[in-house]
């Protein structure tokens, strides 16, 4: 078959086109080398909605990251994402630099973000005790958000599929040509697909699929950004998500509580060649350990922290987002150079390049399109009358398979039954927060492996933590063969 | 709401022998809350023997040791739950469980037992830089996928970190074939027993590397190498001393943490020593009427002071249930106070109305000391003075005291553990 479009990269913004494009009437595919939407940079940030203000005004990036922003509350309702406004504060130490937040206020402005203030020292410390006694004035901004990216990536990708587009996963992309009736030919590891349009929405490796079609190159740079990521008794640490003051390699070290409860303290910003180092090294951690001091005080991260992990930002060298038809090459689309705000602007992202391609083909728009998506039902919102009712009609909630969060064995059912469902460890983790707590697993892996095995059928020996090579067990102990 | 006198949060050795003990006392209504889909607890994947020669006098498998206490609660028709998950404790003792066959339900128990045991530091809490790839685990992770699952994780392993756990993981995985490297201690000395380290490290060659800890991890997907670096006094690596070892297995044995997220929610008051409960002599946490024992309170070496430890919590417990779920406490409390060396006591304090005849007195030092002795105060007068040999932060220590040189003792306020150095 030829499909109308064809996206590259089941990222939160490749999704979120999907997402867009299914109220047409198109056959879109998503094409995806992971074995799961959400496997790269969409994972690994600082699950911000940003406000906006951080962004020139005039850019892409201000432009969307706004309207990305506003688009969030009717999103994370239809969609059923974990998102508050808990607002940010942009916290100045140093009395010289207190003109630095004023620029940020008249950008924020300029860039039409809504509700700003700025503060004095006391009535920021009033609002964060927890922020450095150096405090000199702070910048407030109310729309600023937390979010559950894997959430988010997951609701666009499966409201997308449920409303028609086509997913496939562990699909890697070789080779894009274009024939004489200007169909694309993409040749991946899993076959060819014919489209009329691509969308290059692939992350880190954007530039790798636009220079492939076109003499304007672009040229992204994998910045790395390092992460703690703290116990659930430190989610009240601060109630609000806070910055130091920006620099130009980016917007500093924040602590943020997360939408979940954990306490978040990151990103370092550092260029790499690498576009597979997910690595985190010594450097990084000691630099989130420095960073943090200087805007929050007594912050016990080495006391408290329960993982550390590290995200690529796909930063290109015009440090703007690159939306829309490839100026040389028709039919080729690009949502490239997608950093921070990429998440927040996520949604607009959408929104544009849908808009763009719709009309570009004369896509005609769907007579029944739901916008809803339910995510994995949380029992734990439930009263304990309804938890029974629900544990009455499916007893495999009443069994809880991870204790430090306390997820039931429903719930990681539900995960990989659904459409586009869980197919690892990581991927239940994912969908229902299953081992992510204060153990990372050690408990629930033996359980969830079984149960991976006995829905799926697939035997332990190829039961991964993330596809590809990432196998969990190698192979049958001794005498293991009798159990 | 049901009712029960005695509730028990955990059907591991702690839980099991507080239930036989409790019966025992002549509590009727006991029962056992068990996460698990068998009694035991974690002793059901410890299916090496060096179990139960204090209480037995005899070496027991892990299984075995667990058998005889789960007979006695069978024999005694105690009742308990299984697949049941304790989601709340009150501060009025209301605990709230659930279950795929019960539901989510509340209990009121005349008396609580903490006896939830522990869980271990996953490596995301050392902070450790490189990859978080498949092919990481606690050691008791590895060890349930291996005794239990009947699976091997890996061929050749690194351990980092050189508790209990990952010393018999050392030995059981090179006894299924595996090839294991080397054990890396970030400590100066080992935090495991040392007849473990002989029988499970020595008597198979495997290395041990002290003041040592892992600085990266390679892999992407699954693991592939990782690399060791010697640190210093201040426990950070010291460049150029660096090795790298092919691995597609790394175990981690480093430090376990009492679990206890749940006498939290209730408002128990926790040490941050222990990360356990205080409890008094009695076993009794901040809380009336709710006891701990077992790795829930302070982690233990030795499953048999777990057992006699649990055994005093079930009868202190039948006794708060017995006197109207009243506190018996007369005179003034005295306080244990650990010093010079001694990180912590369990009991911290000692209340003599309630004390029976004598009370063990455990604890840990932080460092290792030689030809030392461990040495009791009463307020400023040294009433006990054990000579050891050596004493080391990986075997826990005890003193007795007996009640009646406590209530002798004119004025007694405080009671000071500490070691010293002759």
């Amino acid at each position: 078959m030829i499909y109308d479009v064809i996206i590259i990269g089941a990222g939160v913004t490749g999704c979120a086109i999907a997402r867009e494009l299914s109220r047409y009437q198109a056959e879109v595919c998503v094409l995806e080398r992971d074995e799961d939407v959400c496997c790269g940079t969409s994972k690994a940030n600082s699950a911000i909605v940003h406000a906006g203000y951080d962004c020139m005004p005039g850019s892409v990036m201000a432009k969307m990251n706004v309207r990305g922003n506003e688009m969030m509350d009717q999103i994370a309702k239809d969609l059923d994402v974990p998102f508050k406004r808990n607002g940010s504060l942009v916290v100045c130490i140093d009395k010289d630099s207190l003109g630095g937040l004023r620029e940020l206020y008249d950008r924020g402005i300029a860039n039409g973000v809504k509700g700003m203030r700025l503060l004095s020292r006391e009535e920021a410390l009033a609002m964060e005790p927890n922020i450095s006694d150096q405090t000199e004035g702070a910048l407030y901004a109310p729309t600023a958000g937390i979010i559950c990216p894997f959430r988010l990536t997951i609701g666009f990708a499966e409201n997308a599929n449920k409303n028609g587009v086509d997913f496939r996963f562990n699909t890697d992309v070789e080779e894009l040509k274009k024939d004489a009736e200007g169909i694309w030919h993409i040749r991946t590891n899993n076959g060819e697909y014919k489209t009329r349009a691509i969308v290059n929405a692939a992350g880190v490796y954007a530039d790798t699929f636009h220079n492939m079609v076109s003499e304007n190159k672009i040229h992204i740079t994998p910045r790395r950004g390092d992460y703690f990521i703290m116990d659930k008794d430190m989610g009240n640490f601060v109630t609000r998500t806070i910055f130091p003051q920006p620099t130009a390699h980016g917007k500093g070290i924040l602590v943020a509580p997360t939408v979940h409860g954990n306490l978040l303290a990151g990103p370092t910003a550092i260029d790499i060649d690498d576009r597979e180092s997910t690595a985190t090294t010594q450097q990084g951690l000691d630099a989130i350990l420095d960073g943090a001091e200087s805007h929050v005080k007594n912050l016990p991260i080495r006391r408290k922290v329960i993982r550390v992990f590290a995200g690529l930002r796909a930063h290109e060298d015009h440090h703007d987002f690159i939306l829309g038809e490839c100026d040389d090459c028709p039919d080729f689309f690009d949502a490239a150079g997608i950093e921070s705000p990429g998440l927040s602007a996520s949604p607009a992202i959408g929104e544009y390049m849908s808009g763009l391609i719709s009309s570009r083909y004369h896509f005609a728009k769907k007579d029944s399109w739901d916008p809803v998506s339910k995510g994995v039902l949380d029992p734990k919102q439930l009263t304990m009358e309804e938890r029974n009712e629900l544990i009455r009609r499916n007893p495999a909630y009443g069994n809880i398979v991870c204790r430090c969060e306390s997820v039931s064995e429903g719930e990681i059912l539900d995960a990989i039954h659904r459409p586009l469902g869980a197919r690892s460890l990581d991927g239940i983790k994912r969908r229902t927060r299953a081992g992510m707590g204060r153990c990372q697993a050690g408990f629930c892996t033996p359980k969830q492996m079984d149960i991976l095995h006995r829905e799926l059928g697939i035997p332990y020996e190829k039961i991964t933590k993330m596809g590809g090579e990432s196998y969990i067990v190698r192979e049958r102990s001794k005498g293991g063969e009798d159990r | 709401m049901m009712n029960y006198d005695i509730v028990i949060v955990g059907g591991g050795p702690a839980g099991l022998a507080a239930a036989a003990s409790a019966r025992k006392a002549g509590i009727e209504k006991i029962l056992i809350l068990e996460r698990d889909d068998r009694l035991g607890g974690i002793l059901n994947q410890c299916i090496h023997n060096g179990f139960g020669l204090h209480t037995f006098k005899e070496e027991l498998t892990g299984p075995e040791y667990a058998q005889r206490f789960i007979d006695q609660v069978l024999e005694k028709k105690i009742e308990y739950k299984l697949h049941t998950m304790v989601m709340d404790i009150s501060s009025d003792r209301v605990v709230t469980a659930m279950n795929h066959t019960d539901g989510m339900f509340r209990i009121q128990a005349g008396a609580v037992i903490l006896a939830m045991g522990c869980r271990e530091r996953p490596i995301g809490a050392l902070a450790t830089p490189g990859y978080r790839p498949a092919g990481i685990f606690s050691a008791g992770t590895a060890q349930r996928l291996v005794n239990m699952e009947g699976y091997m994780p890996g061929r050749e392993v690194v351990i980092l970190g050189s508790g209990d756990i990952g010393l018999i993981m050392a030995r059981r995985m090179t006894l299924e074939g595996a090839k294991v490297k080397v054990v890396a201690e970030v400590m100066p000395y080992s935090g495991g027993l040392k007849r473990n380290i002989v029988q499970c490290l020595d008597d198979f060659g495997i290395p041990l590397k002290l003041s040592h800890t892992v600085v990266d991890v390679e892999g992407k997907e699954h693991i592939s190498a990782v690399t060791i670096a010697e640190v210093g006094p201040d426990r950070k690596p010291i460049p150029g001393t660096e090795e790298r070892y092919t691995c597609d297995t790394l175990l981690l044995s480093v430090g376990l943490i009492p679990e206890n997220e749940l006498s939290r929610g209730a408002g128990v008051a926790i040490s941050n020593i222990t990360n356990g409960p205080v409890v008094n002599e009695s076993l009794e946490t901040s809380i009336p009427g709710v006891f701990a024992c077992g790795n829930v309170l302070h982690v233990h070496d030795l499953v048999d002071y777990v057992s006699e430890e649990a055994a005093r919590a079930g009868e202190n417990a039948a006794k708060f249930v017995s006197a109207g779920c009243r506190d018996m406490a007369e005179g003034e409390d005295i306080q244990l106070i650990p010093a010079d060396g001694v990180r912590y006591t369990v009991p911290s304090v000692i209340n003599p109305g309630r004390m029976d005849r004598m009370v063990t007195v455990r604890f840990r030092v932080g460092a290792v000391y030689k030809n030392a002795a461990v040495s009791v105060y009463f307020n400023d007068e040294r009433v006990m003075h054990n000579k050891k040999r050596i004493i080391s932060p990986g075997e826990m220590e005890q003193v007795i005291l007996l009640k009646d040189k406590i209530t002798a003792f004119k004025d007694l306020k405080s009671i000071t553990v500490r070691i010293e150095q002759d």
